[in-house]
């Protein structure tokens, strides 16, 4: 196995501006600078709409240090096909081209392109962060918000459905490397983007971002709220590669474990407020019965 | 040397001399013949270009967009619905400055589905920014795509190339195809100032302020208002450039000279029907058999959409006692949009000729010579009863 990144070895190099226009305890902004200290300097960055965005500043000033191109909505997945194809064309063969984009980018309105660039094996990493809603647009539902969550489009009774689970339906187009992360384990982050650039193909990192105002918490708590979201087996982290399973870091270490119970997770956020005993319950089961199979 | 094939060969075979570098495709009927070829010139490594068949034609354009951006020329085409499907990415290309060029096989326009054609889609998109030329013929068409690389680097604008669905895109007729080595002289290889380079980063496309404000380094840096009017001012010196084009086209392959409008028997006409794409040279045989009868008629076909060519259009049509517009498409709920912009340039001409509308051959309804050579008798006759809304033709109600 690859020897893990620590905050030893961790590159001091940086690749986004101090200061920047994202919220305080935002979950994007640990992993934006992880991941770019990750890609480094021979990277194009491709972004849609989102808070990613707004993070970057506003023209003509920029927080990262790397060419970005943002693009619309719907179309992350063939921009950056776009780019790489530009790339093979003018022969530069060295250059990361990295989409990077929102959970409703990604799962709503951009699946169909990502979709298209999986089939035809581009050569692209793509990032997609979720935090669970439309966050840039004032915390709407999304295709990834989870069931029961107060959103100001599902404002009363939750969010109806389940959330939609994008690694599984980009894995099952049989691309290389699928992975899930975690901004409250930013090392095992950057290592997984890091082993991303060194395969070919597609590749897909799914990362969960805790946001402090579209999940109502204290902006201190970032970090122990996305460190609980795996330590109840609600998000897990794990990479298919090669279509091979395995869990990874601290999902790793909790197989046989006893994990802290979901409603530990739930209690620390107002967007969770509405959610009944009964679907409480019925989530531990869920996560109870898909932990049974790992 | 000339060769025999279709009006879609044509366009792909300009797309090969012109060295497009990535071309993104996705089929539609009747353009589906025209990515068809260039898969075949890169296959067979006639072309050397990156080939991207893409899952939508707004990935199309979203492919063609990433890949200008990050310096390579990029090319796509599409008809129909596949174009109003990319209007988004229209107005995201031309805002972004970024010359792409598309070549546009007219069709109609669903619902109810038709494949066949007319100019609803390409002039539904007239206000996005791009630049639209017209093709009347195959060897239009080759020439246009050669030319349209050139201005869209020339003014950092993308260019529509536009000709008739099955009308020329199936129909084999000659054409010449130029010698790649001139077409290398006339067209350089592709160079933008600003491109997406890690030597060199840059945030392209970022959130912009409606004020002006100024960058790290102190300089004053336009508002979206700015960029905006910035587009207006070159799409409208546009002209110039293309007119400049032309002319090295023609200095270099014998054709053009017409970038414009293309007039036919016009010098002494009294009258004159006005259309886009093949239409015009339909009419010259209308135009031919009424010549026989002493009537002073001329038929002109306009060129370039957008940016409207109002001067050479007053130019054309000044003094002359009537117009007869014909159009394959409408502004819905108005006019014409051909007519309503004639009329718009005619509008500040001191000899202002009287204008008709006919709306005609939409979806493919065929275009009869014997109703053209009817309603233009008709008008000719009495170009005093002109009104302003439009007659259709051959409409069976």
């Amino acid at each position: 196995m690859e020897k893990k990144t620590t905050t030893v070895n961790l590159t001091e190099e940086e690749f986004v501006h101090p200061g920047n226009r994202a919220c305080s305890g935002c979950g994007l902004s640990i992993v934006y600078r992880m991941g770019l200290k990750a890609l480094g300097k021979n990277t194009i960055l491709v972004v849609p709409p989102s808070c990613l965005t707004v993070l970057q500043g506003l023209y003509p000033v920029a927080s990262s240090k790397l060419p970005v191109v943002n693009v619309t909505f719907a179309s992350t997945g063939a921009a950056a096909t776009g780019v790489r194809g530009a790339m093979k064309a003018l022969k530069k063969t060295d250059v990361n081209v990295v989409a990077w984009a929102g959970d409703g980018g990604t799962s709503d309105i951009g699946i169909q392109a990502l979709s298209g660039a999986c089939e035809r094996g581009e050569d692209i990493i793509y990032i997609c962060y979720d935090n669970e809603a439309y966050m840039n647009t004032g915390v709407q539902r999304s295709g990834t918000t989870p069931q029961g969550v107060l959103t100001t489009t599902t404002p009363i009774k939750g969010k109806l459905q389940k959330k939609k689970d994008v690694p599984s339906i980009i894995a099952a187009h049989g691309i290389g490397y699928v992975a899930t992360a975690s901004a409250a384990f930013p090392l095992d982050f950057y290592d997984k983007v890091k082993k991303a650039t060194t395969l070919p193909g597609p590749k897909y990192i799914h990362v969960h971002t805790p946001c402090p105002p579209g999940w109502s918490f204290e902006s201190r708590y970032t970090i122990k709220i996305g460190k609980l979201a795996v330590q109840t087996g609600l998000f897990d982290l794990y990479e298919i590669e090669n279509g091979q399973f395995r869990l990874t870091g601290a999902s790793e270490k909790l197989i046989g474990q006893k994990r802290k119970p979901v409603t530990d997770y739930f209690a620390t956020q107002g967007r969770f407020k509405s959610l009944d005993k009964e679907l409480v319950a019925g989530v531990q089961e869920q996560i109870d019965a898909k932990w049974a199979n790992y | 040397m000339h060769i025999i094939d279709s009006g879609n060969v044509a366009a792909a075979t300009g797309v090969k001399l012109s060295r497009a570098q990535v071309i993104a495709a996705y089929p539609i009927t009747p353009q589906t013949p025209l990515t068809e070829k260039l898969s075949e010139f890169v296959e067979s490594e006639e072309l050397d270009a990156q080939y991207i068949p893409v899952e939508s034609e707004h990935s199309a354009m979203g492919v063609c967009i990433a890949a200008s951006t990050a310096g390579t020329r990029a090319f796509t085409a599409t008809s129909a619905n596949g174009l109003l499907y990319m209007n988004e990415q229209l107005h995201w290309a031309v805002g972004a400055r970024l010359p792409i060029v598309m070549c546009v096989a007219n069709r109609g326009i669903g619902a109810p589905w038709t494949v066949w054609n007319d100019q609803q889609d390409s002039i539904a998109q007239r206000d996005v920014g791009w630049i639209q030329i017209y093709a009347n013929d195959h060897q239009q068409i080759i020439d246009s795509v050669i030319k349209a690389f050139r201005l869209a680097q020339a003014v950092s604008i993308p260019v529509m190339v536009c000709y008739d669905g099955y009308l020329l895109s199936h129909t084999y007729m000659p054409f010449e195809p130029p010698e790649q080595e001139k077409v290398d002289n006339f067209l350089p290889p592709f160079a933008t100032k600003h491109f997406l380079d890690p030597e060199n980063p840059g945030n392209f496309n970022p959130v912009t302020l409606p004020d002006i404000r100024p960058g790290v380094d102190g300089k004053i840096m336009p508002g979206y208002i700015e960029i905006r009017h910035n587009l207006q001012m070159d799409l409208l010196a546009a002209l110039d450039v293309y007119e400049e084009i032309d002319t090295d086209y023609k200095k270099e392959f014998g054709r053009g000279g017409h970038p414009f409008v293309e007039e036919y028997k016009c010098d002494d006409a009294d009258f004159v029907a006005v259309c886009i794409g093949s239409l015009s040279y339909h009419l010259r045989d209308v135009i031919d058999s009424m010549r026989e009868k002493n009537v002073k008629i001329g038929v002109m076909g306009v060129q370039i959409y957008r940016p409207f060519p109002n001067e050479a259009i007053t130019r054309a049509l000044s003094g002359r006692k009537h117009v007869i517009v014909f159009e394959k498409a409408l502004s819905y709920g108005n006019q014409g949009a051909l007519y309503a912009d004639i009329k718009s340039a005619l509008y500040s001409c001191e000899k202002r000729p009287t204008i008709q509308n006919f709306i005609l051959g939409l979806g493919g309804r065929e275009i009869k010579t014997g109703q053209l050579l009817e309603v233009l008798t008709e008008a000719c006759n009495s170009p005093g009863t002109a009104e302003d809304t439009p007659r259709w033709i051959g409409l069976k109600l």
